[in-house]
């Protein structure tokens, strides 16, 4: 058993602050009309986002569960779910650090995480450790200087109608796939950004920092809409594992881009994978979906995918303006049962766009991984070009590896370029490390990490840090 | 269409000889269809090209019936004459002239088979109609140590009789151990608007070689499909060839299980299509066992309002150690209505192996054609060379010296 193992079993039998809360606000189980009036009317919100939510709803009854993908599941009853429960109540939770599993603080020192953060994912109110509010002021302080909004979704539907109302829904509408439209449903919140007119977004957001946000739900709506000429960071994600059974994770994540604006979006997505027989784990089923609105705007996803039982989503963009640049980077991980099942999609409809995927795949012990990615140039997108590569790497044979591209080329002033290869870590690559005094472990990271680099040099200084590491716990045990 | 086929199938039963065993079975298989019917865009494998759609836009009114007790007569105008070759000549669907002059009679065998099981369990309606309606079908033995002295050409003719049919053909070779078959399938056809399914068998026994080059070259309104399943054991190796260029609706579909260590599959495909044509090579390499290898090359030159689809999808089982798999697949856009998609695909449970896929699409290279036209060439001359070029490579793959020539010849690479 590795020591991320170790970890989880110790959880286990970590009593305080992951019981359930009887104190909880809950909506009745199951998935009706009510319910979703009841969500809308808790968070008091205007007629129009309940007519949003009824229509998504009305057509999720028509839609059917798909099972194209790879990775297969139990089938989920969306009557036995809950979907609205109120942030724990503090009572319950931790009330410091030293109240916390030694072993918990281990992993996250060994990840690497601040203080504060650490604090913040396991509930403890910020201030008892830390000053957060004159952290958070000062934030919000310089946000507003610029004009930017950053808050939560049901503050924006409140505050910000308008704006949500002219953005919600444009690129992932409430007639999407099953999941989409399950969240447009039920989605209890997120984090809605709005980058004015010319401006740079100061630092890298991240919902960390969006200290007046209650806790996400399972079904989150984020919505980040860049305006002219503006450019925006924006981090996704705890680093730190995320311990939970069986769980449906249905997130929506939109992204407009208008003229000459640039969004950068960052994952590291550690959720909780799962034991070691594959029991337990999130289903991590998002929808992210990007707009090049503008001509001469820029979509960039970067994501390092490490946890969740099965994950399963295809972060795309659309080019619809002229000369837009979508790109994709990507690592992906399984190790023990886990199943991953991603890739991304690039429409490309203005002339002159240009995308690029970079993607590597890395599977270890009995897991599966999938990358599924599609490249369309429409026969309007003049003189348009993608760039595609996937590299996986397997270790041991009870694992897969594949490997699924949909190449679609319309136009034939454009050119589509897409390679892929699959191997194994070399036997002489690894000697050659040991002989320079590494054990196979530090070795395979090493190598795994260099076979990654593309990706990682992608992320924003912090987080790479981050996410370098989680790649070596990510595979120990994997090795021998 | 279902009455017209249930009516089709007993008048084909009526004219034929066939044992009420294989009644009972082809009504399976039609009973089959008849729940399926043809293969529509919902299925993965028909995604890029439905066949549903292109055969109820082109062929209102398609018909199952052939009368095969009518002859035909041969035309030996058609034959082709660079080439010393053994024959098979069917002419719209019915079996003309079954000639191995060349060969020793001793060493092959042509067993008529009425057994009509299909071993490969896909689930393939096309399959399924074919072994329904298909007349008898032969099986040809190749025995043990016996290569054939010359190729075999199978003509596959058709005249102006037949409009809006269906013709299935099917047929299976057997090749013992370290024998060798060499068999070009030649299209050529004076009819329209019919749809021909054509279904060949393969078994390669250890070491046997088979050579299968398919040229579908005279231009034509008929829409085709081709499936060929190859079971392979060790040490055999098959080579495949598609030049897909003819017919306006061609699906070639090769079905690749190597079961025998170190056996080996080679696959290359070229697309030359203009005028609304659509044609698709699909492909499925099965690695097995160790040590097994694949090679896939396929090459599209589009015109106007052209389509062509490749779909390759090698699969490694876990067992299938050392494995060595590649693909590439690249095409060469002409025009703004031409349209190439490609779904080169890797499913991989080994850790041990080496698999990898490139594909690559675009229009011509500016810069090469303003180097050949500085050097005296005009547009068309340097375009002309270029595709040429960009053709040549996959010929140049053709292991048999012979038919390498032929082959140029016919698509004017060479005098």
């Amino acid at each position: 058993m590795d020591t991320r193992e170790k970890d989880i079993e110790n959880l286990k039998d970590y009593k305080y602050g992951f019981t359930t809360d009887i104190e909880n606000i809950k909506a009745p189980k199951g998935l009706n009309e009510n319910v979703i009036k009841f969500i809308s009317n808790i968070k008091k919100e205007p007629k129009w986002m309940l007519d949003f939510r009824l229509k998504a709803f009305e057509r999720f009854k028509l839609l059917k569960e798909p099972d194209w993908q790879k990775p297969k599941y139990p089938k989920i009853d969306y009557q036995d779910l809950y979907y609205y429960s109120a942030p724990k109540s503090m009572k319950d939770k931790p009330k410091s650090l030293d109240e916390l599993d030694p072993k918990l603080l281990e992993t996250y020192n060994k990840l690497g995480i601040p203080l504060q953060e650490q604090a913040r994912l396991n509930g403890i109110a910020v201030d008892a450790v830390f000053d957060s509010v004159s952290v958070a002021t000062t934030f919000k302080g310089e946000l507003t200087k610029h004009g930017i909004i950053f808050c939560s979704m049901s503050e924006a539907i409140q505050k910000h109608p308008d704006l949500v109302k002219k953005y919600l829904g444009t690129v992932i509408p409430t007639t999407d796939h099953f999941f989409a439209t399950l969240n447009s449903a039920v989605f209890t919140d997120g984090s809605f950004v709005y980058i004015p007119e010319g401006v740079k977004c100061p630092m890298e957001l991240s919902t960390y920092f969006r200290i007046n946000a209650s806790e996400t739900g399972q079904f989150e709506r984020t919505l980040i809409i860049a305006d002219k000429g503006s450019y925006v960071s924006y981090l996704e994600g705890c680093t730190a594992p995320m311990r939970d059974e069986n769980q449906l994770h249905a997130a929506n994540v939109e992204l407009i881009a208008l003229d000459d604006a640039e969004i950068k979006y960052s994952t590291v997505q550690n959720w909780y994978p799962g034991d070691e027989n594959g029991k337990g784990g999130i289903y991590n089923f998002v929808t992210k979906r990007g707009l090049c609105k503008g001509k001469n705007s820029k979509i960039s996803w970067t994501q390092v995918e490490t946890g969740s039982a099965i994950t399963w989503k295809y972060p795309s963009c659309i080019l619809k303006g002229d000369n837009s640049i979508g790109e994709f980077y990507s690592i992906a991980i399984t190790n023990n049962h886990q199943k991953a099942d991603t890739g991304t999609k690039m429409i490309h409809l203005g002339k002159n766009t240009k995308s690029k995927i970079i993607s590597k795949g890395i599977s270890a012990g009995f897991s599966d991984m999938t990358y599924r990615g599609l490249v369309d140039i429409n026969s309007k997108a003049k003189n348009s070009s993608n760039y595609t590569q996937c590299d996986s790497l397997l270790m041991g044979n009870k694992c897969g590896a594949h490997t699924v591209p949909y190449i679609k080329n319309k136009n034939f002033d454009s050119n589509v370029a897409h390679e892929a290869t699959t191997s194994k870590i070399s036997e002489e690559q690894l000697h050659y490390c040991q002989q320079r005094g590494l054990n196979p472990e530090e070795a395979v990271g090493l190598i795994v990490n260099g076979f990654c680099k593309e990706v990682l040099q992608q992320l924003p200084m912090e987080f790479a840090v981050e996410a370098q590491k989680l790649v070596g716990i990510s595979l120990e045990g994997s090795v021998g | 269409m279902k009455e017209q086929l249930k009516i089709d199938f007993n008048k084909i039963q009526e004219v034929s000889n066939f044992s009420n065993r294989d009644i009972e079975i082809k009504k399976s298989y039609l009973n089959k269809f008849i729940e399926n019917g043809f293969p529509n865009r919902k299925q993965e494998n028909w995604k890029f090209l439905d066949i549903n759609q292109i055969i109820s836009n082109n062929i209102s009114d398609l018909s199952f019936y052939n009368d095969y007790s009518i002859e035909n007569k041969i035309d030996p105008s058609i034959f082709i004459d660079d080439l010393e070759h053994n024959k098979i000549i069917f002419i719209n669907g019915r079996v003309e002239k079954i000639d191995f002059s060349y060969e020793d009679k001793k060493q092959i065998e042509i067993i008529e088979d009425s057994y009509t099981i299909d071993k490969s369990e896909n689930n393939n309606s096309l399959i399924d109609l074919n072994i329904a309606l298909s007349n008898k079908h032969f099986k040809i033995l190749i025995k043990k140590g016996y290569s054939l002295k010359k190729p075999l050409i199978i003509y596959h003719l058709s005249n102006e009789k037949m409009k809006s049919k269906n013709i299935n053909l099917r047929l299976d070779f057997e090749l013992e151990q370290n024998s060798s078959l060499k068999l070009i399938d030649f299209f050529s056809d004076y009819s329209e608007k019919n749809f021909m399914n054509i279904f060949y068998n393969f078994n390669l026994d250890r070491d046997a070689i088979l050579k299968n080059y398919k040229i579908d070259k005279s231009l034509n309104k008929n829409l085709k499909y081709s499936f060929n399943n190859i079971d392979q054991k060790q040490n055999s190796i098959s080579e495949t060839f598609v030049f897909s260029a003819g017919s306006d609706y061609f699906k070639n579909e090769i079905n690749c299980n190597l079961k025998g260590e170190y056996s080996s599959a080679f696959i290359n495909g070229i697309f030359s299509l203009d005028d609304n044509k659509q044609h698709e090579i699909r492909t499925t390499i099965n690695h097995l066992v160790e040590n097994t290898k694949s090679y896939q090359l396929i090459k599209s030159v589009l015109g106007k309002n052209t389509k062509s689809a490749y779909q390759g999808r090698i699969y490694v089982d876990s067992k299938a150690q050392k494995t060595d798999g590649y693909q590439l697949s690249k095409a060469i856009l002409l025009d703004e209505t031409s349209e190439f998609n490609a779904k080169p695909e890797l499913e991989i449970y080994a850790d041990d192996v080496k698999c990898s896929h490139g594909s690559a699409s675009g229009s011509l290279d500016d810069n090469s054609i303003f180097y050949l036209m500085s050097r005296g060439l005009n547009y068309k001359q340097a375009k002309g060379l270029l595709i040429n070029g960009f053709l040549l490579d996959v010929i140049e793959k053709i292991t048999d010296a012979e038919i390498k020539d032929l082959l140029k010849k016919m698509i004017g690479l060479k005098k």
